[in-house]
């Protein structure tokens, strides 16, 4: 019940007035709810919890969160070496 | 796949547990809030490569622990009833009641059913019209927005034979509670990102001021994980205390205002019971007055249902971090989830 995981929209219709999606989780396709996701669109990654999408990923902020992890590595490489210089 | 592999890199990780050793001075009691958190520090082995002044304590946030045996053996009275089709998420049926669990229930000829979504639940009734379908509406803020759905579905298509067994809680009202304790020892929170993604975080800033305490929206993947308790260390180290979100690339600070107005529409706030704690005010939602004739306690009439839980029973002092569990005696033997 409490893993939620990310996964590409590709495709949007309507079933019994509700907003569905076809979700392609890494190969494994499956029916979704985007009721919550009225901007949502084909080609969109969004958080898929219990059937319904609650969160749309932003490319922007991942990025973001891997540049300043990416600095704290980059940093600790300057550090080796000028220990080793 | 794609926002999960790169948070599972190896060398991420590796420099992130250099850069918490190379910042931390004293010893902090740090408590991610999610199950799945701690199922995933467990899982991939982060909590034996954390420094030894890092103390993980095991918080609130999972629906198996804290439902109380009570409603437990509401959901069981009614899967035992004949004309039932019982519907739950899977982890529920495992969960053992004062005498038995929904399998139990299941393997005895009771009609049972896993569900994915609560939308199959709905379903399930409309394709049953003879038979009453009851889905056990448990979990925090993350499944509510389902939840609230089904309700809202089987209101808006007249499905009569449908109901829920609510059992739906909330995190801040849990932080409030561990945080006012006389014994707290929670000093910093990692706090639950699908919560957040629901819910947002603007409930946090006045509890992270108030109690003087970091709270950092986390993810679910190694470097989420670790990402997020550097945050929370560094602002220790710093003498801080204020909200922040380690999950941008899937929580925004207002949440998901569109699932918030379905969830508002259905369910209102209520007082909950939670396991080995007990009542905490406004904890949870029930459902609201416009709703009533989908709740299955008020169907089957199990209200009256009270249990004790047991008295060897530790579990509230082991979801506020106060004990782990092999300080309980029953642990590993009377309680098992082979029970």
């Amino acid at each position: 019940m409490c893993l939620a995981i990310p996964g590409k929209i590709t495709e949007i219709y309507q079933r019994d007035t509700l907003r569905m999606a076809k979700i392609d989780f890494g190969g494994i396709a499956k029916e979704i709810c985007l009721a919550y996701m009225p901007e949502a669109k084909v080609g969109d990654y969004t958080l898929i919890h219990v059937g319904f999408a609650i969160s749309l990923m932003d490319e922007e902020e991942a990025q973001e969160t891997l540049k300043l992890i990416k600095d704290i590595e980059g940093f600790e490489n300057e550090i080796n070496t000028d220990m080793s210089s | 796949m794609k926002y999960i592999d790169e948070y599972r890199d190896p060398e991420k990780v590796k420099s992130l547990i250099r850069e918490i050793k190379s910042i931390v001075t004293k010893n902090w009691v740090i408590m991610e809030i999610c199950g799945g958190q701690t199922h995933a520090f467990l899982h991939h082995g982060l909590d034996a490569m954390l420094p030894p002044q890092i103390e993980l304590v095991h918080g609130p946030g999972c629906p198996i622990c804290v439902t109380p045996l009570e409603q437990i053996d509401r959901a069981i009275a009614i899967a035992s009833q004949p004309d039932v089709i019982f519907t739950s998420y899977g982890d529920m049926l495992r969960v053992p009641g004062s005498s038995k669990d929904l399998f139990s229930v299941r393997a005895k000829g009771g009609d049972v059913r896993v569900v994915y979504s609560p939308l199959e639940a709905v379903q399930i009734a409309e394709a049953n019209p003879d038979k009453q379908a009851v889905f056990f509406a448990i979990g925090f803020e993350t499944t509510a927005p389902a939840n609230a759905m089904s309700v809202l579905q089987a209101k808006n298509k007249n499905v009569k034979n449908f109901s829920v067994l609510v059992s739906q809680v909330r995190v801040p009202p849990a932080m409030h509670a561990i945080l006012s304790s006389k014994s707290n020892r929670v000093q910093g929170f990692l706090a639950a990102g699908h919560v957040c993604a629901v819910m947002g975080f603007h409930e946090y800033p006045p509890i992270a001021k108030k109690y003087r305490v970091p709270i950092v929206v986390t993810g679910f993947e190694p470097v989420d994980l670790l990402n997020g308790l550097l945050y929370a260390v560094k602002q220790l180290e710093a003498g801080q205390a204020v909200a922040e979100n380690q999950y941008q690339r899937a929580v925004k600070f207002e949440g998901n205002e569109s699932a918030q107005r379905t969830i508002r529409s259905v369910f209102e706030s209520v007082d909950r019971k939670w396991r080995g704690i007990g009542i905490i005010p406004q904890s949870g939602w029930g459902l609201s007055p416009e709703f009533q004739m989908f709740d299955a306690e008020k169907r089957f009439d199990v209200q009256n249902i009270f249990t004790q839980e047991s008295p060897l029973c530790i579990a509230g002092e082991i979801l506020q971090g106060l004990k782990k569990p092999p300080q309980c005696t029953a642990f590993g033997k009377q309680c098992t989830q082979q029970m």
